[in-house]
């Protein structure tokens, strides 16, 4: 019997239903990149699961035409920790922002990752509270003013990368809204990868937090602020190609300019370092959205999933022990008969 | 029905038969108190009678070792006839220092047999007790039948000569414990050895102490004429058919698999570790054969939404745990309310507010299983109500679950979790089928509405990831749900008024309607004219039973209704509680039961409560009964 071939396309991963984001939301071209990416992909749309928590972005599922489940507040990871664990053959993507996966929702994302469930992970990091009408979130800077703080921001944020790293993520990489190109490149390796990714996308929302991401995202500051990370290279960015990434006497990663240390001075990506320390290193290159900062996977390395063992400790427990027999386990103590 | 009993030929000529007896083995939490507990229950259930067990030890794992907070101890009621309760006082007390001795001493009535380890009444074990002076000396214990045996320096010397250290050789004392028991109540000895020499196989040394001890106890039993003459309690005249015994939550574990089994879908089990729950992880964790997945998740919320997960991946879902856990599952809950997805929420009730008691029980969660949730959250509520029948209830509670696409919440309690008696094992086969059928076809012209009911069940289709054709979103946010008599089915979003209301008394009218599906009240009125009606739920099963039978022997006629399922009720409860002139409720809690029926139906029932971590007396039921008939 032959599989009839069907090509999808974008249409097929539309739910139809009206997505309501505000107008200009970067939601929406997130939301075009992963429709216009999955026909790419080797996936069948009733094999694809979206779970989300609670949040403008957690609103994603709605609009897929795959399986869904919009959940409750931080605890997506969690949920589609349950769905990858009943049936690994799924591929499960997650979605959530900020304030869903790294305030309330924190502990399970950082379970997931190091539990290495196969879940594709996607935070939205606008660094606001959105649907609650602009608080300021985890990851929002020192000092910002929003409803909740009048008077600035004293909680100091979170690094997502340096969090997903420290859970021991397998897979660990960022993007942002302006360039479909890199997302989709970037989805389509969280996609490849197996096991737990995670991917930060910077997204604007421009009702709450317009610009948050300006100081590096413009298309006329991009080509000094961002730094694009590629596998076996050395870390050189810049409109000219004039700046790198090079290590100092305390290995630590630090921006210097080319003609200082030569290109040979450069440091070279390694993503599949089984040590984190670099790729946690060059995570923390930039702690704000005013410093050039790294973009691309910083990590991607192996480690056994962790529904694929669950599975494979039944699949030997059943070689050895045979298929179980609950009379003869109620019955395997002392019994005794009542004639 | 009777019963023959082999003769044992060398059975001592001056045994007494009894037909029943209590036995209170306590000692220190380290002393190893609810393993010869056990021992002594797993003996006497192969050997025939009928038990029920108490266990009751501190929430520490070592408390101060001889002090009042470390006593820890093991009821076991043994008897040649059906019994329902652990048994209201020991006929028996062990105590192995003296915190075990004053701990135990108030629940002891005159008369009682107290076995005594003289050896740990120095000054220093006093000292730990709290004690100015030693109970052993003066008349203080003048009312007991007091024996002091120095249970330690005999175990000592009996393990001398096998190389044992003598801090392992003084941890024996316990099985020299249970030697002395076992001859004082004609136990076979043969068992205890046999588990003793698979228990300790890695460790030959212990092994040879434990056997050594044991053999001790008995022999001084024989020998030291002490006590003249040895009891025996006959086995019990049980239904026909093959026992074994069982505590509540291993009974609540195969109940589990029954279901998953009937219902042929995989079982997933989320939890995390809390007392007294945390068997029904262990217990499960070992059928990997069976296809049974468990995770030990990071937090109780997260076991609840990974349930919820593999329950929408189509797997039997359950969370098990205890009242703090369940408190923070809440809003989980809620959200599978609102999915509409099968899934079972094990709550083995224990002691609150707060941390509470966390070793013993209590039934002060069923408001919580009730109204515990935010918004409209109605769900059924399950209630097992002895250890052994934590199986059917527990594959009630899934057959509801899975038949009706709700969370469903089975509560049962430390006593019962804990607590042993004898199970006659069921026919696995003569178990109703409760499989299910998934979706596989769009149901609304080539479309798939997730929320298209089956007009009778009111339940909503359940259709898997994985199946073509049938994608769908579902979500906690309110939805177009109705999908009855060509209402939208679609489940996608809605705000509108009158869609939510509608929503609400749906979601309340599909709860309802399980009256219909469940058994009609359990009541025992053997005369059908009793006044009084004695009403219950869970665990205090045993107590009123036992209590019931006492107002019965003096020729009283009481009435006892006896509630399984508590969301809804059966559909004839408030005919049955109008029936009767008075309506008492004995509680572990403060009279929740008693609220609910009395919104309920308008009936005066009556409250009475107990929220002291241990089950009712039976005396005690009695009493209440006694006053309420005049
Ligand atoms: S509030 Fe911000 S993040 Fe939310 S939809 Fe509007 S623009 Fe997007």
């Amino acid at each position: 019997m032959t599989e009839e071939v069907v090509t999808l396309t974008k249409k097929d991963f539309e739910s139809g239903e009206e997505a309501r984001w505000c107008p200009g939301c970067g939601d929406y071209s997130i939301l075009t990149a992963v429709q216009m990416l999955l026909p790419e992909l080797d996936v069948k749309p009733e094999n694809m699961v979206f779970i989300s928590g609670i949040g403008c972005a957690a609103r994603f599922p709605y609009y897929m035409r795959t399986y869904g489940v919009h959940g409750i507040h931080g605890r997506a990871p969690a949920i589609a920790t349950g769905v990858a664990l009943a049936r690994p053959d799924l591929n499960v993507w997650v979605i959530g922002g900020d304030g869903d996966m790294l305030s309330i929702g924190g502990n399970h994302l950082i379970h997931a990752l190091r539990r290495n469930v196969n879940l594709k992970i996607m935070m939205f990091n606008n660094q606001i509270y959105g649907l609650t009408k602009g608080q300021y979130s985890p990851t929002s800077e020192i000092g910002k003013v929003t409803k909740s703080t009048p008077f600035g921001s004293i909680d100091y944020p979170f690094n997502p990368l340096s969090v997903a790293l420290g859970a021991e993520a397998t897979f660990v990489a960022r993007t942002h809204d302006m360039d479909r190109k890199h997302m989709q490149a970037t989805f389509k390796r969280m996609h490849e990868h197996k096991g737990a990714a995670f991917v930060e996308v910077f997204q604007n929302c421009n009702v709450f937090n317009d610009g948050a991401f300006d100081g590096i995202l413009k298309r006329d500051v991009r080509g000094d602020m961002l730094i694009q990370l590629t596998h076996g290279e050395p870390i050189r960015f810049g409109s000219e190609g004039q700046l790198g990434v090079a290590v100092n006497e305390f290995g630590e990663p630090r921006v210097v300019e080319v003609s200082a240390v030569g290109v040979e001075g450069l440091l070279v990506h390694d993503e599949h370092r089984a040590d984190p320390t670099l790729a946690f290193a060059l995570s923390r290159l930039a702690n704000s959205p005013t410093m050039p900062t790294p973009v691309g996977v910083f990590r991607d390395v192996q480690r056994p999933i962790y529904e694929v063992e669950v599975q494979a400790q039944l699949a030997a427990t059943l070689e050895r022990n045979g298929p179980g027999d609950l009379a003869k386990i109620i019955a395997s103590g002392a019994t005794w008969t009542v004639e | 029905m009777t019963i023959d009993t082999p003769v044992d030929p060398n059975r001592d000529a001056r045994t007494e038969t009894l037909d029943r007896v209590v036995i209170r083995f306590a000692g220190d939490s380290g002393d190893g108190m609810q393993l010869v507990g056990d021992r002594f229950t797993e003996l006497s259930a192969a050997f025939g009678n009928d038990l029920a067990t108490l266990p009751n030890y501190p929430a520490e794992i070592r408390a101060p070792a001889g002090t009042i907070a470390g006593v820890s101890s093991f009821q076991v009621h043994i008897s040649d006839h059906d019994i329902v309760t652990p048994g209201d006082a020991p006929n028996v007390l062990i105590a192995m220092n003296p915190a075990a001795l004053i701990a135990n001493l108030n629940d002891m009535v005159p008369g009682t047999t107290l076995i005594i380890n003289s050896d740990s009444f120095e000054q220093r074990d006093l000292d730990k007790a709290g004690l100015t002076t030693n109970p052993l000396e003066g008349n203080s214990l003048a009312a007991f039948n007091v024996y002091t045996v120095p249970m330690t320096s005999i175990t000592v010397g009996a393990t001398k000569d096998l190389g044992v250290k003598p801090r392992d050789a003084e941890r024996s004392k316990n099985f020299f414990a249970l030697g002395l028991l076992c001859w004082m109540y004609t136990r076979p000895v043969k068992p205890v050895l046999d588990w003793i020499e698979k228990q300790f196989a890695a460790k030959p040394l212990i092994l040879a102490a434990n056997t050594a001890a044991f053999k001790a106890g008995r022999n001084f039993g024989e020998t030291a004429e002490l006590f003249d003459h040895p009891y025996e309690v006959r086995p019990a005249a049980l239904r026909p058919g093959n026992y074994r015994n069982v505590v509540g939550n291993s009974a609540t574990v195969y109940g589990l698999v029954a279901a998953a089994q009937s219902a042929k879908l995989p079982l997933v089990y989320a939890s995390y570790p809390i007392t007294p729950a945390s068997d029904i992880l262990h217990d499960l964790s070992k059928l990997k054969n069976f296809g049974i997945k468990t995770l030990q998740a990071e937090d109780e919320i997260a076991a609840a939404a990974i349930a919820i997960g593999a329950a929408f991946a189509g797997s039997l879902a359950i969370t098990g745990t205890s009242g703090p856990g369940l408190d923070l599952k809440s809003e989980a809950i809620a959200l599978a309310i609102s999915l509409e997805l099968p899934f079972v929420i094990v709550d083995v009730q224990r002691g609150g507010p707060s941390t509470g008691l966390p070793t013993k029980t209590e039934q002060a969660d069923l408001m919580l299983a009730m109204y515990g949730r935010h918004g409209e959250s109605p769900l059924p509520i399950v209630a097992a109500y002895t250890p052994s029948q934590c199986f059917d209830a527990a594959f009630e509670a899934c057959r509801l679950a899975i038949k009706y696409r709700t969370p469903v919440m089975l509560l049962t309690d430390g006593y019962l979790a804990n607590g042993a008696e004898p199970w006659l094992i069921p026919d696995l086969d003569a178990l109703p089928d409760i499989s299910v059928e998934f979706a596989t076809e769009p149901n609304h012209g080539d479309e798939f509405w997730p929320y298209l009911r089956d007009p009778e069940t009111l339940a909503r289709p359940w259709a898997i990831p994985g199946t073509p054709k049938l994608m769908h979103r579902i979500g906690g946010i309110e939805k177009s749900g109705i999908g009855l008599d060509g209402a939208d089915g679609s489940g996608s979003i809605s705000y509108s008024p009158e869609n939510h209301e509608a929503m609400v008394e749906l979601r309340a009218r599909k709860i309802a309607n399980i009256a219909n599906d469940i058994p009609l009240t359990m009541l025992d009125d053997e005369t059908g004219d009793a006044e009084v009606l004695v009403l219950g739920w869970g665990s205090t099963w045993g107590s009123i039973t036992a209590g019931l039978r006492r107002i019965r022997a003096r020729n009283l006629k009481v009435a006892h209704a006896h509630l399984t399922h508590l969301n809804p009720f059966p559909k004839d409860l408030g005919d049955v509680l109008r029936r009767y002139d008075k309506i008492l409720v004995p509680e572990m809690n403060l009279g929740q039961l008693s609220r609910l029926v009395r919104a309920e139906y308008l009936v005066d029932a009556q409250s009475y409560t107990k929220v002291q971590g241990v089950p009712f007396r039976a005396v005690e039921i009695e009493t209440k009964i006694l006053e309420m008939l005049g």
